[in-house]
């Protein structure tokens, strides 16, 4: 089997930021030299960075398969799952790493995600029912085709790349987000859920999807497919559709 | 614990690529503005008599009237054609458990942009 290992070597700078440092803590760019490898992605050059020659170097990181979430960064200015960033994509040049945009940064590559989880929760993502059935009464049933409305969006695995991508995050960081409204729609579109009127409460309020003026980037480097743009556009419809029926429509049809 | 915000730079759109495409589309509403009340100015002149509006119709002959006719065509071309390839992203339409492919949803908006405007074009120039 042919041997990947070469004696080239890549440059790899890396934001670094301690925050215990002195009064004022100010980030700054460490250079490190690894190892060039063909099957070696960025976090393979991190660990590399970790064990062999900085044990200083913090990151979040678990699966190395793109199933956690838990490693995305700022690859070159792009967010990426370091896990699926291959270095030879990048070779000869450098690679900057920087700690995913638009999150308050802790520690060199780990960021705050308190607001994020905070988002999330606020949509109720959950099934959410005006009545529970009784046990005894069965499970709630679903055809394949009302499955597959939802599908899409309930890939989602949390990474936050969306919330990096996304400029309307950046100048507004009380913006909702495209991750949680794609999750909002998840369960707007199943339909085991009765919860939609809840969550129209903070989706279509001042914070949720008015601010989103359709970079579209977040779809652009969802790692799977969840297109939370397209997510955030429908419920842009669906609320306006709502709007008609209270304010147009006088014989009721409301929600 | 003391965390670190990072600053966004008013420059922020000129970082990558695909933020200059978007304020590029966001700016041509500018255009589409600007045509509009030079329409709504016509309109006006038309309502002031024939002497007033043939005055106007002249003032378009001028290099500057024609620049900004060509500039602002291109960028209304360009304002449709990246609103009509986003319709997919907003309506879906699903048949069962397969999702209407977006080039069914696409084609249709140019189609009836090429019927309308020929429809238009016919009612302008046969005058």
């Amino acid at each position: 089997m042919a041997n990947s290992t070469t004696n080239q070597s890549m440059r790899l700078e890396v934001f670094r930021f301690s925050p215990e440092e002195d009064q004022e803590p100010k980030p700054r760019f460490q250079t490190y030299e690894v190892p060039f490898r063909k099957d070696w992605v960025v976090l393979d050059a991190l660990n590399y960075v970790k064990d062999q020659m900085d044990g200083s170097l913090s990151f979040r990181w678990s699966c190395r398969m793109g199933v956690c979430g838990s490693c995305g960064m700022m690859i070159n200015g792009v967010p990426k799952l370091s896990c699926a960033a291959f270095l030879r994509d990048y070779y000869p040049n450098p690679i900057r790493v920087e700690p995913l945009a638009n999150f308050p940064v802790l520690r060199d590559l780990v960021f705050q995600l308190d607001s994020f989880i905070e988002k999330l929760k606020s949509i109720q993502p959950w099934i959410v029912r005006k009545e529970e059935k009784p046990i005894s009464e069965g499970e709630y049933l679903q055809t394949p085709a009302e499955h597959a409305r939802y599908k899409d969006f309930s890939m989602c695995i949390n990474c936050m790349l969306c919330y990096a991508a996304c400029p309307v995050v950046g100048l507004e960081p009380d913006f909702l987000g495209p991750a949680a409204i794609a999750l909002a729609q998840r369960y707007n579109f199943d339909s085991r859920d009765q919860g939609r009127a809840g969550r129209q409460e903070i989706v279509a309020s001042h914070e949720g999807i008015w601010q989103c003026t359709f970079v579209g980037e977040c779809s652009a480097v969802c790692p799977k497919h969840v297109d939370p743009a397209g997510a955030i556009q429908q419920a842009k419809v669906a609320s306006t559709v709502d709007w008609f029926k209270e304010v147009l429509w006088p014989w009721g049809a409301k929600r | 614990m003391k965390s670190y915000v990072r600053p966004m730079p008013t420059t922020w759109w000129l970082r990558r690529g695909s933020y200059v495409f978007f304020m590029l589309r966001e700016f041509t509403s500018v255009f589409i503005a600007a045509y509009l009340v030079l329409f709504l100015v016509m309109i006006h002149r038309l309502y002031q008599g024939q002497a007033a509006y043939e005055s106007f119709l002249e003032s378009l002959k001028s290099p500057l009237a024609i620049i900004f006719h060509i500039v602002a065509l291109a960028f209304a071309l360009f304002h449709t054609c990246t609103w009509f390839n986003l319709t997919p992203k907003a309506l879906v339409i699903r048949l069962g458990e397969e999702r209407l492919p977006p080039a069914a949803i696409i084609i249709p908006n140019y189609l009836a942009w090429i019927v309308i405007s020929v429809i238009i074009g016919w009612f302008v120039l046969k005058g």
